[in-house]
């Protein structure tokens, strides 16, 4: 069954219709293949349309979509010999942050990544993607071995958020981001990010202080969700909507502002529609960046890394 | 003309304004309640006396108590472009800034100076909870980086001072990018085999925590102070979860193993003239005593 959003009603109510002719076709004989191509470039039109210019709300809400490809399905379709490791090897295994061990395209790689879950049962495992001290402590581990392997490193983008919680706040959880953070950016392999969905604040930047940070044409990257900050600055969590436009947290404008390196384009409506499409132009950027920085001596790709993240701030919109 | 409007005027705004302030000559303890006359504070170093609590404590009387004879060199932080996103809530962020930059005098959140603790030459970059919460954008970013790099140079130790909500999101994902940034920055101090050190003061959180705050080779915190990453409000409205007693505070960070001390105000410069004659691997100017020779004859192999 597939999940329409708000402003995409006008397609949801025009492939109804499309559906109701293919039944009645089937039903009584009458030939009615030239209305429903029509509707169909219709439905292609309004695509466009619409995905050619939605507003960052409208983004929020595609990176945020339930049936958007989420970590797991981009293990399953890109990594072969796939092998999660598990634990932190301090406290405990958080389900919230996946990572292991694998196989994409013939290299060997370490990939860590946010698993949201795809239905009730799952997204309560994973936690809804909001990881706890000991995913972090996990990634941290994770990124040790694949340095010490000489292993590239993937990470795959996708929380709302570090978890607020007690039990989170009272194993570190700020700690466990700082030193995620520091052990990404001390990496001496190949480090490649991407944000598939919500690039949630501290959360997300645990993993994702990379050497290239990829992301979704319709993903969002935000220092505070809209709802976060529309309720301390707007002081009404109504106007996430306002703060969303505020924030700047699309793709295109964090290209701009140099804060990520590429944009991978979606198919049309959204990779939710097409997942197995998005997934295949992601793994072929990922390809293409790891050929690139395969090139690069250990040093040099940490000392890069280093400066891009020291020039931050240095250039605003203009 | 930027800094003329950005730095000079709030400087002489913030002279002028000083003169008319005689009214709060009584302030509450956020924490007990109680009024406390404010020579009476001011002579405690803003500690409360009923209390206990370690009230809020201006980034310069930070420096004042922390260095030697009270004696430090300010420098003058790079500029950064202000507004960088062009932010606007139901107030333009350009506004905020430079209603904050009025109210304090100072460009941004941040101070950083050089002097001597327990005689040794030191960095330090104190944070100004009055300028808009203490939050990190790109000049506090800036201030860290600056800060970081004059240790290096003067193969000094490195000391933060912190009190901040976070990240400060008015400069949207920028300031989050802070947190990498900073990030490598204090890593600059460390690899060149400096101290690190980070005293933490009320309240540190968001942001900044899960950054350099928490990346000290020491981690020092003053009684009381909140220290976290979410929001007390935030876990209550969101996880619906209690707090236990005295959550998020240092002391309880201390027992949950995320702090080396928690120390009184009074005794900060002490300990970190101690820990930085350690690290420094200096014994105090005077007390090095030659080694007395003795004419011995060394003990002949057989």
């Amino acid at each position: 069954m597939q999940h329409f959003l708000d402003f995409e009603k006008p397609i949801a109510e025009l492939e109804g219709m499309i559906e109701m002719l293919r039944h009645r076709t089937a039903g009584d004989g009458v030939n009615t293949s030239e209305e429903i191509a029509k509707l169909q470039a219709k439905v292609e039109r309004l695509f466009r349309q619409i995905y050619a210019k939605l507003t960052p709300w409208q983004k929020v809400q595609v990176a945020r979509h339930p049936q958007r490809p989420h970590f797991s399905n981009y293990l399953a379709e890109l990594v072969t010999e796939w092998t999660p490791l598990a634990g932190d090897r301090l406290f405990g295994e958080d389900p919230a942050i996946l990572g292991g061990l694998g196989r994409f395209r013939g290299r060997s790689v370490v990939v860590i990544g946010h698993e949201k879950g795809s239905d009730t049962d799952s997204r309560v495992r994973h936690n809804f993607g909001m990881a706890r001290p000991e995913g972090y402590r996990k990634a941290q581990r994770l990124f040790q071995m694949a340095d010490h392997f000489q292993l590239p490193v993937l990470t795959f983008v996708d929380t709302p958020g570090a978890y607020p919680g007690v039990d989170a706040e009272e194993r570190g959880q700020a700690e466990a981001i700082a030193r995620c953070v520091e052990a990404g950016l001390r990496l001496r392999v190949p480090f490649v990010s991407v944000v598939i969905g919500e690039g949630g604040s501290g959360g997300a930047i645990a993993i994702a202080a990379a050497d290239t940070v990829l992301m979704l044409e319709h993903a969002i990257y935000s220092v505070i969700s809209p709802e976060g900050c529309a309720s301390i600055l707007w002081r009404d969590g109504e106007e996430a909507k306002q703060a969303s436009e505020a924030l700047k947290l699309t793709a295109q404008d964090l290209l701009t502002l140099g804060l990520i390196d590429r944009i991978i384009n979606e198919p049309l409506g959204g990779a939710h529609r097409q997942q197995r499409q998005v997934v295949n132009a992601v793994g072929n950027a990922l390809d293409k960046e790891l050929t690139r920085l395969a090139k690069l001596e250990g040093g040099v790709l940490r000392a890069h890394r280093r400066e891009k993240f020291l020039e931050m701030g240095k250039k605003g919109l203009g | 003309m930027n800094w003329l409007r950005n730095f000079v005027r709030p400087k002489i705004q913030a002279i002028v304004r000083k003169k008319d302030v005689p009214e709060n000559l009584w302030e509450t303890c956020s924490e007990c309640g109680q009024m406390i006359f404010h020579r009476e504070l001011e002579a405690n170093l803003r500690v409360c006396p009923e209390c206990g609590f370690h009230m809020r404590l201006h980034p310069e009387q930070r420096l004042k108590l922390l260095f030697d004879e009270g004696v430090y060199k300010r420098i003058e932080l790079p500029e950064v472009p202000a507004d960088p996103i062009k932010f606007r809530d139901k107030r333009r962020y350009s506004d905020r800034l430079r209603d904050a930059q009025n109210k304090t005098g100072e460009p941004d959140a941040i101070v950083v100076a050089h002097g001597r603790i327990g005689g040794i030459n030191t960095v330090i970059a104190a944070f100004n909870f009055d300028f808009l919460g203490g939050s990190m954008g790109t000049a506090v970013g800036e201030g860290i980086v600056a800060a970081a790099r004059l240790a290096v140079l003067q193969e000094s130790p490195f000391v933060v001072v912190t009190s901040s909500g976070g990240a400060r999101m008015q400069e949207g994902v920028l300031s989050l990018m802070q947190m990498a940034r900073t990030t490598v920055a204090v890593e600059e101090v460390k690899e060149a085999g400096l101290p690190y050190i980070v005293v933490l003061t009320n309240p540190t959180t968001g942001g900044v925590t899960a950054s350099f705050a928490m990346l000290g080779d020491l981690a020092i915190a003053e009684p009381g102070a909140i220290i976290g990453f979410a929001g007390a409000r935030v876990i209550e409205t969101t996880i619906r979860e209690s707090l236990p007693e005295g959550f998020q505070r240092s002391e309880y960070l201390l027992e949950h193993g995320m702090l080396d001390l928690v120390v009184q105000r009074a005794e900060l410069g002490n300990t970190l003239a101690r820990v930085i004659g350690i690290l420094s691997n200096r014994g105090p100017v005077g007390e090095l005593v030659p080694i007395p020779r003795t004419e011995t004859t060394p003990p002949r192999p057989d």
